[in-house]
């Protein structure tokens, strides 16, 4: 999705792995501050805690003052947003043209012989005047129809042109021509009396319009409606996999629709989580040191060199490894139990919490001896008794820049208006939803750029590979063709349906 | 045990002479029979064959005459006082067994350790 992103520089996030320097060091957190603000808990934590780590990165540039980067930043924030509306602009004042011209040349033909040479017209008889209320009607179906089909916000900026409008406005475009060139030539040019031949003539053209309305129908919409492939869908960093049934469409008109799909199927992406193979990996290959004993100009050469050392680091390494795995399915199994304390304490604790707020009935409303409150009053009352124990719980999860306090507390209150049960309420922390379910500014990807070694407007093959690439992971696509079914009918006659009994029978004798 | 359908059947043997016991009011003969050709072969657990729907013994109760006389259990009967019982049904073994006026039954049992036994004698041989 193509979206505006002026205010992308203050809310881009660090994560560890990316090197790029383009982007400018913010705080991780959201404005609104860090979940509970009590300095004395994050001291406690050893976990990555992103909000310790990117505190002491921030250097010399604050919420109000610019550095070079920000500059360069902005710059190109506007360059690509003042591109695309330029593109958007243009597609639409073409489109509005082509629709003025394909409306208006149906009423001029009908108008220019009377503003022409309305003294040797041919009288307009009944069925003539008949042909205008056809005329009239099939106009309007026909810009109904153009408004409901072409005249939509659209969803996507694609890289390229989509060829069947263009092949559509074309098309179009070549049809008015002749019949312009057809009418200039012979009506015009020898000025015809015979009214009711040019009302005819105002009529086919519109009849054809609308045909080639139909044709746009079937190219634009049904055609991809069929499922014919099935997309594989992988995110590179923790291979989160989705699989969708695609008609016959291009590849970037299937990227569209992958985007689309990725929104609500796959699970918001979590950097945090991400860390820990790497450090893993960096931890066991660090500790090997080789040294080179034959010294440089020994026996092997450079290159017999370095593939002596590649090879000895990786025997070494895979030694090492044995003990690795040890620590791993420990470290694995703490981890899991630390989870499910945290999450029981969090449980009950919420349940507590939602047993003091009582819904007031009309009646009791009107003799009010207690304070009422509104849901917010109301959720800000029971949040601090169950704060605690949600934000260990989101920590241990490492979920915990996902939420705000803000936003929890309106979720709480959004809970309490719809009488929902406490389990209701902490679904959305105890499972990572898909990325609908944050915030617009936690959709970390919002720029996409399609990777494709075949042209990105050719259709759909199958073995068909391409990336969809953001800046924090990759989505890779696979296409599979949706093999041909061939159904045979075996036909059982409801009365052949017939049982015996078979015993075994012991008599004593 | 097996059989081909057409072809005669051969079995080792072993003749068994039961004397019929009086209990209260009917002769006993201490055993329990299951199989037949009305039955389902499948579910004997004593055949080699699940094809096999002979006459089984599938109980000896302790100290009746059967077991004095020497029938074991996953015995097949193959004759009773002459008359075949591999190609009966249920009912027709249990009349043949029971005949009030007869108090000894002789019947032709086989087994598979009777196979055995003589197949080894005969390669001492």
């Amino acid at each position: 999705m193509f979206l505006r992103e002026r205010s992308r520089d203050r809310h881009k996030s660090l994560s560890k792995e990316s090197s790029r320097s383009e982007k400018s060091v913010t705080i991780n957190a959201p404005p609104e501050g860090p979940l509970l603000g009590n300095q004395s808990v994050r001291g406690e934590e050893v976990q990555d805690d992103n909000w310790g780590e990117t505190t002491t990165a921030v250097t010399g540039t604050s919420e109000h003052s610019l550095s070079q980067e920000d500059i360069v930043c902005i710059s190109k924030d506007l360059d690509d947003s003042v591109g695309l509306d330029c593109k958007h602009y243009l597609n639409v004042a073409l489109s509005v043209i082509l629709g003025l011209v394909v409306l208006l040349t149906p009423l001029a033909f009908l108008i220019l012989p009377h503003l022409l040479w309305p003294d040797r017209l041919r009288a307009c008889g009944t069925a003539c005047e008949g042909l205008f209320i056809s005329v009239a009607f099939k106009l309007l179906i026909l810009l109904l129809a153009v408004w409901a089909l072409f005249f939509r916000p659209p969803r996507a900026g694609l890289p390229r042109i989509f060829i069947f409008q263009a092949l559509l406005a074309t098309l179009v475009l070549l049809f008015v021509l002749s019949y312009w060139l057809f009418y200039g030539v012979r009506i015009l040019d020898s000025q015809d009396e015979d009214y009711q031949g040019i009302v005819q003539y105002a009529v086919s053209l519109v009849d054809a319009l609308l045909f080639i309305h139909y044709l746009a129908v079937v190219l634009l919409e049904l055609r991809q409606l069929q499922p014919f492939f099935s997309l594989c869908v992988t995110r590179s960093t923790d291979g989160a996999t989705q699989h969708y049934n695609l008609g016959q469409l291009s590849i970037q008109r299937a990227a569209v629709v992958i985007l689309e799909n990725y929104y609500k199927d796959f699970p918001v992406h979590n950097p945090a989580i991400l860390t820990a193979s790497k450090s893993r990996t960096t931890k066991h290959l660090a500790g090997l040191k080789v040294y080179n004993v034959d010294g440089p100009g020994g026996n092997n050469g450079a290159a017999g060199i370095a593939q002596s050392q590649s090879r000895a680091m990786i025997a070494a390494a895979a030694r090492r490894r044995d003990s690795s795995h040890n620590e791993l399915y420990y470290e694995e199994a703490e981890h899991e139990r630390r989870v499910r304390k945290r999450r029981a304490r969090l449980v009950v604790a919420v349940e507590e919490a939602f047993t003091h707020i009582h819904r007031m009935q009309e009646a009791e409303q009107k003799k009010a001896s207690v304070d009422v409150m509104d849901p917010r009053e109301a959720a800000q009352a029971i949040f601090p008794s169950m704060a605690r124990a949600l934000q260990k719980y989101l920590r241990t999860t490492r979920q915990q820049h996902l939420h705000s306090m803000e936003s929890i507390q309106q979720h709480l209150a959004f809970c309490i208006t719809n009488n929902m049960t406490p389990k209701a309420f902490l679904e959305s922390y105890l499972t990572t939803g898909p990325t609908l379910q944050y915030g617009k500014d936690r959709w970390l990807a919002r720029h996409w750029t399609l990777v494709s070694e075949a042209s990105v407007t050719s259709g759909l093959k199958d073995g068909t590979i391409f990336l969809l690439k953001c800046i924090d992971f990759n989505l890779v696509v696979t296409t599979k063709k949706i093999p041909y079914i061939q159904l045979a009918e075996e036909f059982i006659d409801p009365k052949s349906h017939k049982f015996v009994l078979r015993l075994q029978s012991e008599t004593s004798v | 045990m097996s059989f081909i359908p057409g072809q005669p059947v051969s079995a080792v043997v072993q003749r068994i002479e039961i004397h019929k016991l009086y209990e209260g009011d009917n002769l006993i003969l201490g055993f329990s029979i299951g199989g037949g050709i009305d039955q389902d072969p499948t579910q004997n657990p004593f055949s080699e064959d699940k094809t096999d729907k002979g006459i089984y013994v599938t109980r000896v109760s302790k100290g009746g005459p059967a077991e004095v006389a020497g029938l074991r259990l996953g015995d097949k009967i193959m004759q009773v006082n002459g008359w075949d019982m591999t190609m009966v049904t249920h009912d027709q073994a249990r009349k043949k067994l029971t005949k009030k006026n007869e108090d000894v039954v002789r019947l032709l049992v086989t087994r598979k350790s009777l196979e055995e036994t003589v197949r080894q004698s005969m390669m001492q041989h």
